[in-house]
């Protein structure tokens, strides 16, 4: 909105700058400019490049060329407590707070100043510190107590003590790496209102994102980055974004820069009733998950919402036979899994792509062949004999799911760590869809991929439920269960306190299932007009 | 009874403590900063031989602590060197230090005194009587038999828990050991603050074997510590890697082994060996029982390499 004379010397501007990591040219002659006291988006898909140039930017990576001035003086950062000193804070995506510390701990670590020996033999004074703590958590409406203990603290609340620990080095301009990635949506709008406080307060901020709503909701102009390279900007700030022509507008626009082509299209659905697949009746695991009961028909996908945290993982872990529930029951066709094995349960027809790739899903230093038939216990149907598995029939199999499923590079042999996080994901998808499975339980499986094959992987599930499968897809990602489940459910604390049908999806009354605030864990489902009457409530 | 329980009880268990204090110090420091160290066996057993050594040749036993101190910078340098900075598997690195420990003061009495097993007396630290102390009423009786040496030994606790729990220079230590990344995105220098408690715990250990070797007693002998080492690794495991309730432990253990020593002269009835084995079966049933599932610090035993 402001109209600040460009005389005034932007906040950052980053000139040329270049970098390759081997054969990978991450950032591409990337200049940059971003104004004092505005909210800079930088928009892109995984891998575009906006990552490493911010690291560039706080010193963690050096460039192989190009040109950092900060406030209009020219600076070279050769670490980060280096870019800490000159004003710029960053939250990671990944937190660096430790959970055993309180938040004024967390804040002053490796802060002190004075000789080694002074600072052996001089008290801390944490008093003061928390002090300070609360003074600047109340000036800008935090809301964070300095005494509590890291790992007592929500996702959110965590999000915001990083934030503070920024702001606590001096830091005038702060970058934020995807801040809403593990954020329940009401988290998100705190964030959101509290970026705006700091704009308001004359703090810079550049705003890592591929989310759409959240650059349009914050930003005053946006750069998009692909491949490295910036292939656009857009002023935002003065556009008339309450304008829902003008905002599909900008978006479409920003969204065919980003990707390099128009958004790609799902294919139609119509619903359909399968019949019952999957039947959970007060599944348990004894500590901290369930009671629970779930039904998923045939060609039904059936999401399970919720923040990171409350039960997704345990659900799956039980219905795969990896957690040992205590009471319950799993019906699979109308037989009780129950007590079966994970591999027998593979057998009845159940397939799982695992909710983190790394850790379950695949064997990273093993080739394709080996990665793509790893799950296909008993050498089934590769073994032409018990000594033997066929190489040939393997080999077969992986270079049927490479080209079904346009994994790229297209070689079997090569190791699975040489590929992309998205080909990696189409080749697991591509392996449990091989089973030609009766229940298909996808966690997350989209976490971490690009749009291409976010859309590759959305139209596989499709198709499995044209075929007539049964889906169950746990998912932080609100887009992705719009976009492809029939009903969902929320999950927190372990239970189910919400459902809701494709027709009745509805973001806010999700967001309030997921953060609490409409009470504690109620067993059945909410009556269908249920979220006008609680808007009141609350 | 009243004759078993007495002064001399009290004033022993202080004394027989020592050695599994310093070293379970030594031991707090390393696992704190993120390092596992079970090897301040090794390291005590060549502070010991360091501290016999150093006295002999110089006939000096102050120069013998320094001798102790010199070992402990090397094994505690070596330490640092396999599991810090070429990130070794830290349990591995530190068993060498164990063998290493245990071989080579073996191997190197026969070489220098030409005698399997125990060498001959060293010149010993001379027991230095408090001033004033053993004049005081109740207290007096209490600790009148702690020698200078001791008091010293007790203050450590006290400036290690200082230094860790409340000083900039402990917060630093404290947070590599919780999270090296965390640490290193403050500005930490993880790496250097690892090295540094590392050998730390080297020098503390080898104090401790030193407390055997030419405090208690004024000769070395092939495996004198006796596991103490490892009790000082239960009692730091036991008392959750604080310092104050480790302490505890620690005299918890010198009153089993004093317990023992009197047990000897009061009665025939009971096997000798059973009676010395008290503290080890202690520490056992202690780590089986009370503790539960003790968590040390989070980032303990992972190598740091930045990204």
């Amino acid at each position: 909105m402001s109209l600040e004379p460009p005389l005034c010397p932007a906040a950052i501007r980053l000139t040329g700058i270049d970098k390759r990591f081997g054969a990978v040219h991450a950032n591409r002659a990337i200049d940059l400019t971003v104004q004092s006291g505005s909210i800079h988006g930088l928009l892109g898909e995984n891998g575009a490049g906006k990552s490493t140039l911010m690291k560039i930017l706080f010193g963690m990576i050096h460039a192989d060329a190009g040109m950092i001035e900060i406030d209009g003086a020219p600076v070279t950062f050769r670490s980060s407590a280096e870019a800490l000193g000159a004003g710029i804070g960053m939250v990671q995506q990944h937190f660096s707070l430790i959970g055993a510390f309180s938040v004024t701990e967390n804040l002053i670590m490796g802060r002190a100043t004075g000789s080694l020996a002074m600072r052996m033999v001089r008290r801390l004074d944490l008093p003061r510190a928390a002090r300070r703590a609360q003074e600047l958590s109340d000036c800008f409406g935090f809301g964070i107590d300095p005494f509590a203990r890291v790992s007592t603290l929500s996702v959110g609340a965590r999000q915001k003590v990083e934030i503070l620990k920024a702001l606590w080095g001096g830091a005038r301009t702060l970058v934020l790496d995807e801040p809403t990635a593990a954020l329940s949506p009401p988290e998100a709008e705190e964030l959101y209102a509290l970026l705006d406080r700091l704009r308001a307060e004359g703090t810079t901020i550049v705003l890592i994102s591929h989310k759409m709503p959240e650059i349009m909701r914050l930003c005053d102009r946006v750069t998009v980055l692909r491949d490295g390279a910036v292939v656009g900007e857009a002023e935002l700030s003065g556009k008339d974004l309450a304008r829902p022509a003008v905002r599909q507008l900008i978006e479409a626009h920003l969204v065919q820069m980003m990707i390099g082509r128009g958004n790609p299209e799902l294919p139609q659905r119509a619903p359909k009733e399968g019949p019952l697949i999957l039947d959970v009746r007060g599944l348990t695991d004894g500590v901290q998950f369930g009671p629970l009961d779930l039904k998923v028909h045939g060609s039904e996908i059936v999401a399970v919402v919720g923040v990171e945290g409350n039960g997704q993982s345990e659900l799956v872990d039980l219905l795969m036979g990896l957690r040992k529930a205590t009471d319950g029951l799993i019906a699979i066709d109308g037989h009780n899994v129950i007590d079966w094995s994970t591999q027998r349960r593979l057998d009845a027809g159940i397939a799982h792509i695992a909710e983190d790739r790394h850790a379950t899903g695949v064997a990273d230093g093993m080739s394709l062949i080996d990665n793509a038939s790893i799950g296909f216990v008993d050498g089934k149907p590769f073994s032409t004999g018990p000594w033997f598995l066929s190489l040939r029939q393997r080999r077969l199999l992986t270079e049927t799911l490479i080209e079904r499923h346009q994994v790229r590079p297209p070689a079997a042999d090569i190791p699975m760590a040489s590929l992309s996080g998205g080909n990696q994901q189409k080749l697991v998808v591509g392996r449990e869809l091989a089973r030609a499975p009766r229940l298909l339980i996808a966690a997350q499986p989209t976490r971490g991929l690009d749009v291409g094959s976010t859309s590759a992987v959305h139209r596989a599930l499709l198709d499995l439920r044209a075929g007539g499968s049964a889906i169950l897809l746990p998912s932080l990602d609100l887009a992705e269960v719009f976009a492809i489940a029939d009903r969902l459910v929320v999950l927190r604390k372990g239970q189910i306190v919400g459902r809701m049908t494709a027709a009745q999806f509805e973001i806010d009354q999700i967001g309030r299932w997921m953060s609490g605030s409409q009470g504690d864990p109620a067993p059945g489902p909410p009556c269908p007009d249920a979220p006008k009457q609680m808007d009141t409530a609350l | 009874m009243s004759e078993f329980i007495t002064l001399s009880l009290f004033a022993s268990t202080l004394h027989l403590s020592v050695p599994v204090i310093l070293p379970m110090l030594g031991g707090l420091l390393c696992e704190r900063s993120g390092v596992v160290n079970i090897g301040l066996e090794g390291m005590m057993l060549s502070g010991a031989f360091g501290a016999v050594v150093f006295s002999y040749l110089t006939g000096n036993p102050w120069l013998g602590l320094g001798g102790a101190v010199l070992s402990g910078l090397i094994s505690g340098g070596m330490l640092a060197i396999m599991s810090v900075l070429l990130r070794g598997d830290q349990v591995i690195s530190s068993t060498a230090i164990n063998l290493i420990g245990a071989g080579l003061t073996a191997a190197l009495v026969p070489i220098i005194w030409g005698i399997d097993g125990t060498t001959p007396s060293v010149p010993k630290i001379p027991t230095l009587p408090l001033p004033l102390l053993p004049q005081l009423p109740v207290i007096g009786p209490l600790l009148g038999e702690l020698s200078m040496i001791d008091v010293l030994a007790f203050a450590l606790v006290f400036i290690v828990w200082w230094v860790l729990m409340r000083t900039d220079v402990g917060l630093r230590l404290r947070a590599c050991g919780e999270s090296a990344a965390a640490a290193d995105a403050a500005g930490i220098a993880v790496t250097r603050v690892r090295i540094a408690a590392v050998i730390l715990s080297g020098v503390l250990a080898a104090l401790g074997g030193a407390y055997l070797s030419i405090v208690t007693l004024d000769l070395f002998q092939a495996s004198m510590t006796q596991g103490r080492g490892f009790l000082a690794l239960a009692a730091m495991v036991f008392g959750k890697w604080r310092v104050g309730p480790a302490f505890l432990v620690c005299l918890g253990f010198g009153l089993a082994d004093a317990v023992a020593l009197r047990a000897q002269i009061f009665t025939d009835e009971l096997p000798h060996d059973l009676l010395f084995a008290l503290p080890y079966l202690l520490a056992l049933v202690a780590l089986a029982t009370f503790v539960g599932r003790a968590s040390g610090p989070a980032d303990v035993g992972k190598p740091f390499r930045r990204a």
